[in-house]
């Protein structure tokens, strides 16, 4: 299973890489006239550059319709690109014959956002969970069983509750099969499609804790893909803002957060509440642009505050990726970066949390 | 606090029937809101929040039903009121948004029409009148082009402009209290914090006061003056949304509180274990005895188990239903 | 699970028509065919004769009773045979989409347009009569609401969670449509079925009838039917007692149809409130 890590060629022996995604496009052709005429594309992804340690978790942020599940079904091979490559653990898995997905099922699965709706309501949990072992070639009837129940441990199941039918289980519990489901095969990456997102928000902690304890315990590396920018800061160890199919600021959690540069990042952490402050949230103006007819130059610059001519003008700005590996797609990012802190609520906004963390162990429990 | 509040709820009990039997999905409900004032209502799916929006303004249907208790507006119990009365009451005193406004929009009618519809029913203008209020409408909650957007369907609409639409239709007629049931669950965080500033200031403006349903304890406590957390059918807490989050009372709040990261935490404390509230949110056929929080308490003593327990009044203002509280 | 009155009433007379096949040589009276006696012709009911006589001398009852057997393995069988066709063409078709999709639902729209029993007789016609070519002729012309079934089940269900995470785990197709999609769309196919069933014996009785069908002497609904057509004012305990018994299956197998549906059709998913 493991071939020679250079077989890419790029990246060498030693590389921490376990994946790349190198110019990743997803066009959609959209209806249009017979023979190609007026035919429109939606540029779903449009040239994403992605990089993932191993044992690293990389937040990947973006509203809908920034393509950032375009980005995860292409990694899983779910999703024919248009453009780019994508290496997993050394091998290109972009072009690859049908038959190439079973390989890929084994390094690379996700968790999904719906613990409802991903398990197949006639299946018990042995069943989820003994098919895909033995379609990768397990037979020995007690490997099966024991990789099944060292499975459910690991979750916080019981293996008596194998036999069981997925509506038995409360929705925390499906999502732990859930994560059972995608670990099963011994993967190296994981994505994380949102995988708190539909579950109530006492229970939400459990399974962010279940994650981080499995990635140490297991060494996995995580994709993280949420709206909820608290849970990427909590997870992640880099992160990557993407809007309308690209990719506008990537680097280290604490740069993003404390100093985002790019004006569209800046406005995703602005736009969080402050529950400690009944003060107005600072707003953008204006929706996402139709991704069909994206505007001139910097996509986001008929929402951005801090917008010129040049801006709006082509070529749009590239990702400039500065020394210390913090990348931004923005004309202005050298003046603005950190800027949001001087602005309403920045600065106060971190010490009003931290004030209340700090005090928050110390409370009685 | 003085005179008569615009809404009050006393032990408000709202019942399930589900088919052989009776069960309270909701008891002991019991808050007021005065005029203009923003008041939330915080809790988990399945905790009754959403079903008392519902009662407050008529539209519990089977399998629910009232089961005890009095809803008052301007002083006037309106639980019992005949529907023809509380259809007059809806839409021009109290009006509701809902998290997904495709679903709450007619699907076949132009938006301004709808639009017209409030000014026509509730406010007896001819359809012509109504159509160029309309138009105002959709401007004052900044659509734009609005002489061009009423004649759009609501699947022309992105999800931000349909709650927007929402919002020129509960506000049409000036109602005196918004209920906003999650309002903005569906909406990505850009296009929530627009919706959240504009029905702000849109009811600031006109002295709307406004009851907020929501999961999202931040949203609330930024949105709201006081907040009431409800758990499985009850209100455990009810404070000033500041107080809830820097000393929260009851244990499941402080749980909530603690449990899930917020941004900023980080960066200023350093990555720990999030604090996990233990079990699973109960079913409302089978709420525990007691007080229900006690099988996922860490505090929980034998009175817990045994006796639901009463509202205390904090000296800092608000109240909490616990046998321990902090 | 309430067991509602269609449910019990239709899978009872389904039953007991089954189960009058089976016991066929113990229940009735005498040989269906073999015991022909002129002597006996046209007797009307009676506690000798309980359904009466042909003009051969049969015994209607004993023949009614052997009917069962023609009639219903007619309606599983071909049945059975446009499910599988229906579910093959359908669930693939949905599952992959494409060319082969195109295909189906060209093929589907086909057969929807051509009247099955149209469809039927043809076949017939050049297969000639008897119970094999009954059940291909059947069994090939019925299977489009199946298919439209078991196609709009595979599309809807495609883009769950649960097929994509089989997809992702490196299933094949021809699993992940056995395992994944399959029990998941049985409901409705299951009551499609049952009613499927009903109007094959109907077919059956029509295209015996016509003189397509078992060939005489031995006894099927239709064809008893077919042969008492002469004596329906003479005669009509004839016609009368093979009708009902057709009447009284095809009316178990809606209702039989129409309970599944009740109970099948508001998924025994869980409440996601």
């Amino acid at each position: 299973m493991h071939e020679p890590k250079n077989r890419s060629g790029e990246t060498g022996p030693g590389d921490d890489l376990i994946l790349s995604v190198e110019d990743l496009a997803v066009h959609f052709p959209l209806g249009g006239g017979l023979l190609g005429r007026n035919r429109r594309m939606l540029r779903a992804v449009d040239g994403v550059d992605l990089k993932l340690k191993r044992g690293e978790c990389l937040g990947l942020v973006g509203e809908s319709g920034s393509g950032k599940s375009t980005v995860a079904l292409s990694i899983l091979g779910l999703q024919t690109p248009t453009r780019g490559r994508i290496v997993v653990d050394g091998q290109v898995v972009t072009g690859r014959p049908a038959g190439g997905r079973k390989a890929l099922a084994r390094t690379v699965q996700i968790v999904f956002q719906d613990p409802y709706a991903s398990l197949n309501p006639r299946q018990t949990v042995r069943r989820t969970l003994e098919d895909p072992l033995r379609v990768h070639g397990v037979t020995a009837a007690s490997e099966i069983e024991d990789r099944v129940a060292t499975m459910l441990r690991h979750v916080g199941l019981r293996p008596e509750q194998a036999d069981r039918y997925p509506h038995e289980f409360s929705g925390g519990q499906r999502q732990r099969i859930g994560i059972a489901r995608a670990l099963i095969l011994n993967p190296k990456i994981v994505i994380c499609d949102e995988p708190v997102s539909a579950l109530d928000v006492s229970i939400r902690a459990q399974i962010i804790n279940l994650l981080l304890e499995l990635k140490d315990t297991l060494g996995l590396s995580y994709i993280m893909i949420s709206h909820d920018l608290g849970i990427v800061e909590h997870m992640s160890d880099k992160v990557a803002v993407m809007y309308l199919g690209r990719i506008v600021e990537n680097g280290h959690w604490r740069e993003i957060f404390e100093r985002p540069a790019h004006p569209y990042t800046q406005a995703l952490i602005a736009a969080i509440p402050d529950p400690l402050r009944h003060a107005p949230l600072a707003t953008t103006g204006g929706d996402l642009p139709n991704p069909l007819n994206p505007p001139n130059g910097c996509a986001f610059s008929p929402r951005c505050r801090y917008a010129e001519d040049v801006c709006r003008s082509e070529p749009g700005p590239a990702l400039e990726t500065r020394a210390d590996g913090h990348a931004v797609r923005c004309w202005r990012g050298e003046e603005i970066a950190g800027q949001m802190a001087s602005a309403e609520g920045g600065v106060s906004r971190v010490d009003g949390a931290s004030a209340v963390h700090r005090s928050l162990p110390r409370q009685s429990f | 606090m003085t005179g008569t509040p615009l809404i009050e709820v006393e032990d408000l009990r709202i019942d399930l029937d589900d088919g052989s039997r009776r069960v309270a999905a909701a008891e002991g409900i019991s808050f007021r809101i005065d005029r203009g004032e923003t008041f939330g209502l915080v809790g988990e799916s399945g905790c009754g929040k959403s079903i008392t929006a519902l009662a407050l303004i008529g539209l519990l249907r089977q399998p629910l039903s009232i089961g005890g208790g009095a809803i008052r507006f301007e002083g006037r119990e309106i639980q019992h009121l005949s529907a023809r009365r509380q259809r007059e009451l809806r839409g021009n005193r109290i009006a509701m948004i809902f998290q997904e406004p495709m679903t709450a929009l007619n699907p076949v009618s132009p938006v301004g029409r709808q639009i017209a519809e409030m000014f026509v029913l509730h406010k007896g203008k001819s359809w012509r009148e109504a159509a160029q209020l309309a138009v105002e409408a959709l401007a004052s909650v900044r659509v734009p082009a609005p002489e061009r957007r009423v004649n759009d369907y609501p699947h022309q609409l992105s999800g931000g402009m349909r709650q927007r639409v929402m919002i020129a239709i509960a506000l049409a007629c000036g109602p005196d209290l918004l209920i906003a049931d999650e309002p903005t669950t569906a909406l990505d965080v850009t296009v929530q914090a627009e919706i959240i500033e504009l029905m702000r200031n849109l009811c600031a403006a006109r002295g709307t006061a406004i009851l907020m349903i929501s999961h999202d304890l931040g949203l609330v406590a930024n949105v709201c003056r006081r907040v009431a957390v409800m758990y499985a059918g009850r209100i455990v807490e009810e404070r000033g949304s500041a107080d809830i989050f820097r000393a929260p009372s009851h244990p499941y709040t402080q749980g909530l509180v603690a449990s899930l990261p917020r941004l900023g935490s980080r960066a200023a404390l350093g990555r720990s274990r999030l604090k996990e509230i233990a079990g699973v949110v109960p079913a409302i056929t089978n709420f525990p005895d007691g007080c229900r929080f006690n099988p996922r308490c860490a505090q929980a003593t034998d009175i817990c188990r045994t006796l639901a327990p009463t509202a205390d009044f904090l000296e800092a203002g608000g109240l909490v239903r616990c046998h321990h509280h902090a | 699970m309430k067991l509602r009155a269609n449910l019990i009433i239709g899978g009872a007379l389904f039953a007991l028509a089954i189960l009058v096949g089976l016991l066929a040589p113990w229940l009735a009276h005498t040989d269906p065919v073999l015991d022909a006696n002129l002597l006996n012709a046209e007797e009307p009911p009676s506690w000798a004769w309980w359904f009466g006589t042909d003009d051969q001398g049969r015994d209607i009852y004993s023949r009614v009773v052997y009917g069962a057997r023609v009639s219903l393995t007619v309606g599983i069988v071909s049945q059975l045979i446009n499910s599988v066709i229906g579910v093959a063409l359908g669930l693939s078709a949905g599952y992959w989409g494409g060319w082969w999709d195109d295909f189906v639902n060209g093929l589907t729209n086909v057969m929807l347009a051509i009247p099955s029993l149209i469809f039927a007789l043809a076949i017939m016609a050049v297969l000639g009569p008897g119970l094999t070519s009954l059940l291909i002729a059947l069994g090939l012309t019925n299977w489009s609401f199946t298919c439209r079934i078991a196609r709009a089940s595979a599309l809807s269900l495609r883009n769950q969670g649960y097929v994509q995470a089989a997809t992702v785990l490196g299933y094949g197709d021809l699993r992940i449509m056995i395992t994944q999609l399959l029990p998941n769309m049985l409901g409705p196919i299951v009551v499609i079925g049952t009613l499927g069933m009903g109007s094959a014996v109907l077919s059956e009785a029509a295209l015996s009838f016509l003189g397509l069908g078992v060939r005489p002497p031995f006894p099927s609904w239709g064809s008893m039917l077919s042969d008492a057509r002469d004596q329906i004012t003479t005669a009509p305990w004839l016609s009368v007692f093979p009708g009902l018994a057709i009447f009284l299956t095809v009316l178990g197998l809606n209702l039989l149809g129409d309970g599944l549906r009740d109970i099948l059709d508001p998924q025994s998913r869980s409440r996601r409130a």
